[in-house]
């Protein structure tokens, strides 16, 4: 199988799971007991704390885990807007951000009388800083923008929205599920008050992420039932996923540079394939403001799901932001935010590549791609139009 | 989540293509769903549909559903290819998943669609037929490019 679903997720580096298996039959104690492999458990934890906040330049204690990046969105969201209810009602956010993000400012909305902003972005998925600026109000307590999209790869300006928030005295969270060890990030430098991310999407194990929350940030428990996590985390830790985010937070740090410059140019290569020889398609997203691995394409006159199943039987995984693979009716709020009409939204393709991924496989991606564009274009009652249009 | 029928009809999909100056030609679905079914149906004298071909913007289950429901009204009479519902040609593929009925409703009524359009270029009307509910060439002025 070629696995160029990355951005889903990751499959855990045999290093972390080495690193992992430990926590589970040997040092299996409660952190919270007081006999001996209780404390290793401890330990573990408090290592990879200050593994994951060496990463983004964070102080240990600001960091709490959680069960994964949907939980650290929730929390961040819900309890800034509870504890900062004095200050104001409003809260201005993307028209990109991930389901965490939106649904959560939907439930605040209809639930708890909260104000959203959802900001537009550009052709390429790049927050439009001026509408940001003009969204604030003396109510808006605080401004959420993700580090980098999870469909089309983009990574937003956070320095500059960072120092926006500062200026006006708003807090800053960011969705950094994508982001976090694929492209160099500083909490400091960006501004950032608060920041989830997730274990799997970076070689780690699921069902563990964390929320950056900096010191004087005044959120309270989101989970109630214990006294871990600096009482704002209830709930026995996950200590082998911790152990193994931790790790895998070292890896990514650790590889950075060597991997994401060979995947960039693998990206490259399988992006200025498809385009040359694959008429009527396009990129989507920002080709040079874009994750390392990532590549987000539209093949006019055909369907997403269809595209993927035939890709799927040649051996290859990836995904669509077409409505069939999400579910509804509609496809990728994303590509409809980038202004694409719905039939190309339906008909988009999202590769992510891994340090695994080679030139072979890229190639073969592409030679499968274009036979099947073309066998489902031949199918294609608007590719039938289209040509008759163009007189053929 | 597919049966093995809707993945083989996905795979081989019946009757792929047009049919020059056919009998009747039917386009239903709309892009912002994603599904857009043509359906081609060649009509002899005696009512008879002799030859019947589909295209298809879709997903999986719209191929296979368009796939099947040309093989359904193969051979049959006009009044035999009006008794093909969605529900017989879903019975046909050994089912849908639940999201994806509206396919087979959109086979049902692309059958209905190509019919209409015989009927109205033969000047006849068609016992049963009512005139179908989407027209792609309709909706599509609305879409924004």
């Amino acid at each position: 199988m070629i696995y160029l679903d990355n951005a889903a997720t990751t499959r855990t580096a045999p290093e972390v799971v080495e690193a992992m298996l430990p926590y589970f039959s040997e040092y299996y104690g409660n952190p919270s007991s007081i006999y001996e492999i209780a404390g290793k458990s401890k330990e573990a934890i408090t290592k990879a704390r200050e593994q994951i906040a060496e990463v983004i330049g964070a102080r240990p204690e600001e960091i709490y885990f959680t069960a994964g990046g949907t939980e650290a969105d929730n929390w961040a969201l819900v309890a800034t807007y509870e504890a900062y209810a004095s200050r104001g009602n409003h809260i201005i956010t993307t028209k990109i951000e991930h389901h965490a993000i939106l649904h959560t400012c939907e439930y605040l909305e209809k639930q708890r009388g909260a104000r959203i902003t959802y900001v537009d972005v550009d052709e390429n998925g790049i927050v439009r800083l001026d509408d940001l600026q003009k969204a604030i109000t003396p109510e808006t307590i605080l401004i959420s923008v993700m580090t980098a999209n999870n469909e089309i790869g983009t990574i937003q300006p956070v320095e500059e929205i960072g120092r926006i928030a500062r200026e006006h005295n708003i807090f800053f969270h960011t969705d950094a599920v994508q982001a976090f060890g694929q492209i160099p990030l500083n909490v400091d430098d960006c501004h950032i008050d608060m920041l989830s991310s997730s274990g799997h999407k970076i070689n780690g194990p699921k069902g563990i992420g964390f929320l950056y929350i900096r010191k004087g940030v005044k959120i309270r428990s989101f989970i109630h039932g214990g006294a871990q996590e600096r009482k704002r985390r209830a709930g026995t830790e996950n200590v082998p996923g911790i152990v193994g985010y931790g790790a895998a937070a070292k890896l990514a740090a650790d590889t950075m540079k060597e991997r994401t410059d060979k995947e960039k140019e693998l990206r490259d290569h399988l992006i200025h394939r498809i385009l040359t020889e694959i008429p009527h398609s396009r990129l989507n997203g920002d080709a040079e403001k874009r994750l390392p691995n990532n590549c987000n394409i539209s093949f006019e006159f055909i369907e997403g799901e269809s595209l993927l199943i035939m890709l799927d039987m040649k051996g290859i995984a990836a995904s669509s932001g077409s409505a069939c693979t999400s579910g509804s009716l509609d496809p990728s709020h994303v590509l409809l935010a980038i202004g694409l009409p719905h039939e190309i939204a339906h008909g988009s393709l999202r590769l992510t590549l891994s340090a695994e991924t080679t030139k072979e496989d890229i190639d073969y991606t592409v030679d499968q791609i274009r036979e099947i564009v073309a066998r489902l274009r031949s199918m294609s009652p608007l590719y039938e139009d289209f040509l008759k249009k163009q007189g053929k | 989540m597919y049966s093995d029928k809707v993945m083989d009809h996905f795979q081989n999909p019946r009757n792929v293509g047009e049919i020059e100056n056919a009998s009747g030609v039917g386009t239903v679905g709309n892009a912002k769903c994603g599904d857009i079914m043509r359906m081609y149906l060649d009509i002899d004298d005696n009512g008879v549909i002799q030859d019947c071909k589909f295209k298809t913007f879709g997903c999986g289950a719209a191929v296979a559903t368009s796939s099947m429901a040309t093989e359904l009204v193969k051979g049959k009479t006009i009044q035999q290819a009006l008794e093909v519902t969605n529900k017989a040609v879903m019975d046909a593929l050994d089912g849908l998943p639940p999201v994806k009925v509206h396919c087979s409703l959109l086979a049902e009524e692309a059958i209905h669609a190509a019919l209409w359009d015989y009927a109205e270029k033969h000047g006849i009307k068609i016992e049963g037929l009512e005139k179908p509910k989407s027209d792609i060439s309709e909706e599509e002025e609305e879409e924004e490019y």
